[in-house]
Formats: structure tokens, C-alpha cells, sequence
């Protein structure tokens, strides 16, 4: 075989490779190239998060609007920090709440939004107010078996 | 005179380690100078590139294949594990998880090992019977960096290539029967493949694996070559411990690997 047509060959084999990495790091893992730019900041603080994680979704009426960038805990009132990256596109009233939701009965946690009727809305860096815990079935088995006992 | 005989014993266990060590010894002191190239550039890079030829395009029937079929049987015996719990639609997940994170690397590393490790045992182990080897040194050039480099260079560039094709063609045959044959609707089958898998933590730590893989399978084949005994027996000995060897190192290394990358330890 000639050489051309062996670095041609050869040539095709590499790019067929690095286009399987495109296509798996698009089409497998949904890698989302957006920037920052893109998006907009708020806070959201939890008395319990139970398995929310970085990354997770945060979502509004079902559609995936956001993810949760970072979690720390404020050591001042032992509560549970959560900055979120939301779509520009999509405005947030200042009375929107936030809970904790589990997809399914054993799927992953995510962060469910519901907007309220203010006509102001949340800017970058806004705290969500109203928020709501997780419901840790463990804690719900104990109160249920409380009650029963009295 | 069982005296004589135990002592006799002892002394065998103990030139049998020696040798161990010593073929250690030889091994990474042969893949420190395979791995560097010799002086000029321009005709190793040719020679590179025939040897990406070699085992790479010409491995890639048989790993596209094998990485269709992996992934059409994969989410057949998905499906109805799955559909035991009413979520067959998660079988896109699994498929995914299960090609990028194990199935890709292994069964590649594995039919990479047949294919074009044991094709590097011959020729070499047939070059060195053949004294082409010896020849080269007479003449003053260093087969380790004429013959050895460009073949570990191009192994180790091949198979992550031929990985990350074989990880395509599984995910898009469990496609093929998941969506075409079994009915499970297409987008919950992107969908919940996306949400699931991570570019870092499955794709690039599957490569990862790769990488390790393709640089054991090829220093084991050329080693195996260089070693062999310069005999027709001695090449077809070589040959057959170069893919009984690297099978063994892949699967044991693919433990390792990931016991590392998930923190199991």
C-alpha cells in the first residue's frame, strides 16, 4: 500500500475517533457547554438537604431550569446553603419557594421551584425565602408511630 | 538422601524467583527504552503511523462488531431484568453506564490483545529468530527505538481511539433493539442516559482505563516478541503468553481501577 493512502487511512481512523468522543460527550452524557453568562445566581437555604447533591437538577413545572452549583453549611445558624445557576431566560417572582423532591419513589433528589404572584422578581444573588425541607421518611415513621401510640 | 532432595527443592524455588525478578528487571528496563525515540523525528513519525495503521484501522472491524453486538445484548438482557420492576424505560442508563465504565475498555483491551498483540509477538519474535534484530545492533542502530517505540506509541494511541468507537457502537445498537425491536419510547432513552452519565466520572475515567490497558497490552506483546526463544516453538510460546498474559493483566487491572476511581478503598 502507498503511502498516501495509508496516512489517509490513518488520517480517518484518528478523527473517527475524537468524533466518537463528540458524539458520546453530547449524545451519552449531555454536556452542557453553556457558560455562566448564561445563567444567574440565587441562594436557598435548607434546615436538611438528605442526598441533594452538586450538580442535581433544579426545576420548574417539570422542565429542567437550572442546577445546583454548590452546597455549604452557614455555621451561624447551622443551616444548609444551596447556590443554584438558573437560565437567564427565565425569571423568578421574589415569592417563589423552593423544596427539596425526590424523582419517583427511589430516584434522585432535585430541587422543585413554584413561582407566586409578586410582580418583582429575583435578581443574581437573590435568597430564595420560602423554602422547604425534604421529607426524611424516617422522621414521617416516627411521628406516624407516635401518634399511634397516644 | 531426602536431604539431597529438599535442598534441591529450595534451590529451584529460589532460581525460579530469581528468574521472576530478573524478567521484571528486563521488562522495565526494556519499556523505559521503548518509550523514548531515537535521534531525527521525520521517520519515526512514518513509522508511527504505519503502526496506528497496523493495529488500529485494522482492528476496527472486528471492535466495531463486537461493540454493536455487546451493545444490542446488553439492552436485551436489560430489558427484561427491568421490566421485572416496571422501568424498562431505564434501560438506556444501563446500557451506557455499563459500556462506558467496563464493557468498553475491557472487551476492547481483550480483542485488542488478540487481534494486534499477538500479531506483535510474532512479528518480532520472527524478526529476532530471523536475527534481523541483531542485525540492526551490528549496524548500529537500536531496535528498541527502531522497531519497539513506534509499536508501543501506536498501541497506546489505538486502543483509547478504538475505546471510544467500540462505546459509540454499543450505545447505539442497545438503541437499535431498546427502541426499534423492544418499543421503549426514544427519548426516555437519551433522556435518562444523559441524566445519568457523567463526562468526567464515566467517559473520561473510562479513557483513563483505556490508557493503562493499551500500555500493558503492548509492552507485554512486545516484550513477549523481544523475548522469545529464537525458535518456531519459542514464537508460538511467545504468542500464546502474550494473550493469556494480557488478558489476565487487563482484568486484573480493571478491578484495581475501579476500586480506585469509585473510592470503594
Amino acid at each position: 500500500m502507498n503511502s498516501k493512502r495509508l496516512e489517509i487511512s490513518v488520517g480517518a481512523f484518528v478523527i473517527a475517533g475524537i468524533l466518537a468522543l463528540v458524539v458520546l460527550a453530547f449524545n451519552a452524557s449531555g454536556l452542557n457547554f453553556a457558560r455562566d453568562d448564561q445563567s444567574y445566581f440565587l441562594y436557598a437555604r435548607f434546615e436538611n438537604l438528605s442526598g441533594l447533591s452538586e450538580r442535581a437538577k433544579v426545576s420548574l413545572s417539570g422542565v429542567t431550569i437550572g442546577r445546583v452549583v454548590s452546597i455549604e453549611l452557614d455555621t451561624e445558624d447551622y443551616v444548609a446553603v444551596v447556590k443554584m445557576a438558573i437560565d437567564k431566560n427565565v425569571p423568578l417572582t421574589t415569592d417563589t419557594s423552593a423544596s427539596i423532591l425526590t424523582a419517583g419513589l427511589l430516584g434522585e433528589k432535585y430541587i422543585g421551584l413554584s413561582v407566586g404572584a409578586d410582580e418583582e422578581t429575583l435578581m443574581n444573588a437573590d435568597e430564595i425565602a420560602d423554602t422547604q425541607s425534604s421529607i426524611v421518611l424516617e422522621e414521617l415513621i416516627g411521628q406516624f408511630l407516635f401518634s399511634r401510640s397516644e | 538422601m531426602i536431604h539431597h532432595y529438599l535442598i534441591n527443592a529450595v534451590r529451584r524455588m529460589g532460581i525460579n524467583a530469581l528468574a521472576v525478578c530478573a524478567g521484571f528487571g528486563r521488562a522495565s528496563w526494556f519499556l523505559v527504552q521503548s518509550l523514548t525515540w531515537g535521534k531525527g523525528f521525520k521517520a519515526p513519525f512514518s513509522r508511527l503511523v504505519f503502526q496506528v495503521y497496523q493495529l488500529g484501522v485494522l482492528s476496527l472491524p472486528i471492535i466495531l462488531v463486537a461493540g454493536l453486538f455487546v451493545g444490542m445484548v446488553l439492552a436485551l438482557q436489560g430489558y427484561h431484568i427491568l421490566v421485572g420492576y416496571g422501568s424498562q424505560e431505564a434501560v438506556g442508563q444501563m446500557v451506557a453506564l455499563s459500556i462506558l465504565r467496563e464493557f468498553g475498555p475491557v472487551v476492547s483491551a481483550l480483542l485488542f490483545a488478540g487481534r494486534a498483540g499477538s500479531a506483535l509477538t510474532a512479528e518480532i519474535g520472527l524478526m529476532k529468530t530471523t536475527e534481523q534484530l541483531s542485525a540492526m545492533e551490528i549496524m548500529g542502530v537500536d531496535p528498541l527505538k527502531r522497531i519497539m517505540a513506534p509499536r508501543l506509541w501506536g498501541g497506546i494511541i489505538c486502543l483509547p481511539l478504538l475505546n471510544l468507537m467500540f462505546c459509540v457502537l454499543g450505545i447505539y445498537g442497545g438503541a437499535l433493539v431498546a427502541v426499534d425491536m423492544l418499543g421503549i419510547y426514544e427519548g426516555s432513552y437519551w433522556a435518562n442516559m444523559q441524566g445519568a452519565v457523567e463526562f468526567y466520572d464515566d467517559i473520561v475515567k473510562g479513557i483513563i482505563k483505556s490508557l493503562v490497558f493499551a500500555l500493558v497490552v503492548t509492552w507485554i506483546a512486545i516484550f513477549h516478541g523481544w523475548n522469545a526463544h529464537p525458535t518456531s516453538q519459542g514464537i508460538s510460546t511467545a504468542t500464546t503468553a502474550t494473550v493469556v498474559q494480557a488478558s489476565l493483566a487487563i482484568l486484573a487491572l480493571d478491578f484495581v481501577l475501579t476500586a480506585v476511581m469509585l473510592g470503594g478503598f
